[in-house]
């Protein structure tokens, strides 16, 4: 009985329901709300223009001079320029990808392809996850006692590129993990019924399939790494080289024990001097490390988009 | 008056007569299937003869799928799989689900063809030629006769003849799922397994796809799985009607159509369930 009057009340209702004034209210609240989203964008874009457009012009002087990108840093800041840092940037990095890729790809290999599903194989997944949300800082401090305390690797290259290669590592082993699992299922059947091991799968399918995604994944981290000055101060980079590291193909091991310098720090250490001129040093040395950040970023988007194309399932 | 010893003699007469025109390849004894804690195939029994096509019967999650999957040992590759009992294969008497036994040999010598068309994503020859390629043969005279003959044999070289190198996702659904036959009939198994090969395709390719199964039987020793029971009808020589986990009847497909011993089977293939 009880629930017979509550289902002729709802029927009641359904009948007086004003599907009119309802469709307007919601089709402004759609409306509302796509014009807040739109705001959101704009202002996020306006901010990195603006960032960009603002180094642009504080730097323009610098960034259109040739010699700026030839040069060593100086104490006229019209002579300084950001040829030590920019190669040292190109090292450390160089170093930092290997090092994330030789580490972190076979990791997430392992975690997905090889390791377990239970409780430890998720404990594992979790703190990997929560260490990249370790704040950069820890990681130079890590360092400092691995790898130039504990085995001496000294304030080089190696060690810089040791350290931004464990600050992306996370990133590399996650991003790997989700695009190997992209992959359907069907295809490993498909390889693993013709008689393929698992060693074969991997290797002729399921990693060249997610290689797209892995290389997008290397490269977001890197982008991020390449802008972090806090773990190589704490290291002991030097704000002052007047000297390149020698060319890998001529001393190799020489590249990799020489000191450094990248352009953060060189920016850092421009913007905290009290001329105006080391200033303007500074605005044309962030727009050039903005646009390497940038320039990753769209190889990376550039890669996703060519990737998604080639693999439809 | 029964003579039990005259019996016996015409008994084996009659088995000697069939064994003479059917020969097992394949034979299931005493065959259990869990997952974890669950008994998905209980106590199966039947043969697979050679050079026949032997369909697969019976309601969805009946147990027919998990069945062909255990041939080729599928199962293995996800935790928690069980097998109990024998799936012999012959003429060397291999025991298939023994544990002993490297999925890996039994997976060189029974391909599969899978519900869904799943190419891989590389060009159609790289499609056919993975199989042998991992079998060791590299030379490009060789690859490139096999695959040809491969892709003849599935009736879809002359529709890609010209364009071998294309990727395998530019192929129509059906025409994938002739590329995936072709692929798994280039390694020339001893079995090819089907499972439900045809419930992704329009008619047409379906009737492409029938054709070249009844083909391919003079080659190869074919098990199917289906849930379409027309296309069992079409296409078998025998057919194993399963229920519940369990095998309900096996015969010759002829006689499982027309006159089934068993009740349950009448009514699944008069369409009372399932």
């Amino acid at each position: 009985m009880e629930a017979q009057t509550a289902l002729k009340e709802t029927s009641q209702k359904l009948k007086e329901f004003d599907i009119d004034s309802y469709a307007r209210s919601v089709r402004l609240r759609d409306r509302v709300f796509g014009v807040i989203g739109l705001v959101a964008t704009f202002l996020t874009l306006i901010f990195l223009f603006t960032i960009s457009v603002d180094l642009l012009i504080d730097g323009w002087s610098r960034i259109k001079d040739p010699a700026f990108y030839t040069s060593y840093p100086s104490r006229f800041p019209e002579q300084a320029g950001i040829l030590s840092s920019w190669v040292g940037t190109l090292y450390v990095m160089a170093g930092a990808i290997f090092w994330s890729i030789t580490l972190g790809v076979p990791a997430g290999i392992y975690l997905e392809e090889y390791g377990g599903k239970g409780k430890v194989a998720r404990i594992i997944e979790a703190n990997i996850a929560n260490l990249a949300a370790v704040p950069s800082i820890i990681y130079g401090l890590l360092a400092l006692g691995i790898f130039v305390y504990r085995f001496k690797l000294g304030e080089s290259v190696l060690t810089a590129g040791l350290t931004l290669g464990l600050l992306m590592l996370p990133v590399v082993v996650v991003s790997t993990r989700e695009s190997i699992r992209r992959i359907p299922r069907s295809i490993r059947e498909a390889s693993y019924a013709l008689g393929a091991t698992r060693w074969e799968t991997l290797l002729h399918h399921i990693i060249p399939y997610s290689a797209g995604g892995i290389f997008t994944g290397i490269i977001i981290a890197a982008s991020r790494a390449i802008g972090e000055t806090a773990p190589l101060i704490t290291i002991g980079a030097l704000t002052f080289i007047a000297f390149l590291p020698p060319a890998p193909w001529e001393d190799f091991v020489g590249m990799l024990k020489s000191p450094f310098t990248v352009l953060p720090i060189q920016m850092y250490n421009w913007v905290s001097r009290p001329q105006e001129e080391f200033h303007t040093n500074a605005a044309a040395a962030g727009f050039v490390l903005l646009m390497l950040a940038l320039l990753m970023n769209s190889i990376a988007f550039y890669l996703r988009f060519k990737v998604r194309r080639r693999y439809q399932w | 008056m029964v003579n039990p010893a005259k019996m016996l003699e015409e008994r084996k007469e009659k088995m000697a007569a069939v064994s003479s025109t059917n020969n097992a390849k394949i034979e299931v004894k005493n065959f259990n299937f869990y997952y974890g804690d669950y008994h998905a195939l209980k106590n199966i029994n039947f043969p697979i003869y050679e050079k026949k096509v032997t369909a697969i019967i019976g309601p969805s999650g009946c147990g027919k799928t998990t069945l062909l999957r255990a041939f080729n040992r599928m199962h293995d590759l996800y935790p928690g799989a069980r097998y109990e009992g024998e799936i012999v294969l012959y003429p060397d008497g291999l025991n298939l689900v023994d544990r002993r036994t490297d999925p890996l040999k039994v997976r060189m010598r029974i391909g599969m063809v899978f519900q869904k068309p799943n190419p891989f994503p590389k060009s159609i020859y790289e499609n056919v030629a993975y199989g042998l390629k991992i079998r060791g043969i590299s030379s490009k005279r060789l690859l490139d006769e096999a695959v040809e003959k491969a892709l003849r044999g599935a009736a879809l070289w002359d529709e890609v003849k010209d364009r071998l190198s294309a990727n395998a996702y530019s192929l129509s659904g059906g025409q994938q799922q002739r590329l995936c036959i072709a692929r798994a009939i280039a390694v020339e198994p001893e079995v090819l397994l089907f499972d439900e090969p045809t419930s992704a395709l329009d008619p047409i390719s379906t009737a492409k796809i029938e054709d070249l199964i009844v083909e391919l039987k003079q080659r190869v020793t074919i098990v199917i799985v289906t849930h379409n029971m027309q296309q069992a009808a079409r296409i078998s020589d025998y057919t194993a009607f399963m229920y519940l986990g369990e095998l309900v009847e096996f015969g010759q497909t002829e006689k499982i159509f027309t006159k089934p011993e068993k009740k349950l089977t009448e009514d699944y293939i008069t369409g009372r369930f399932g």
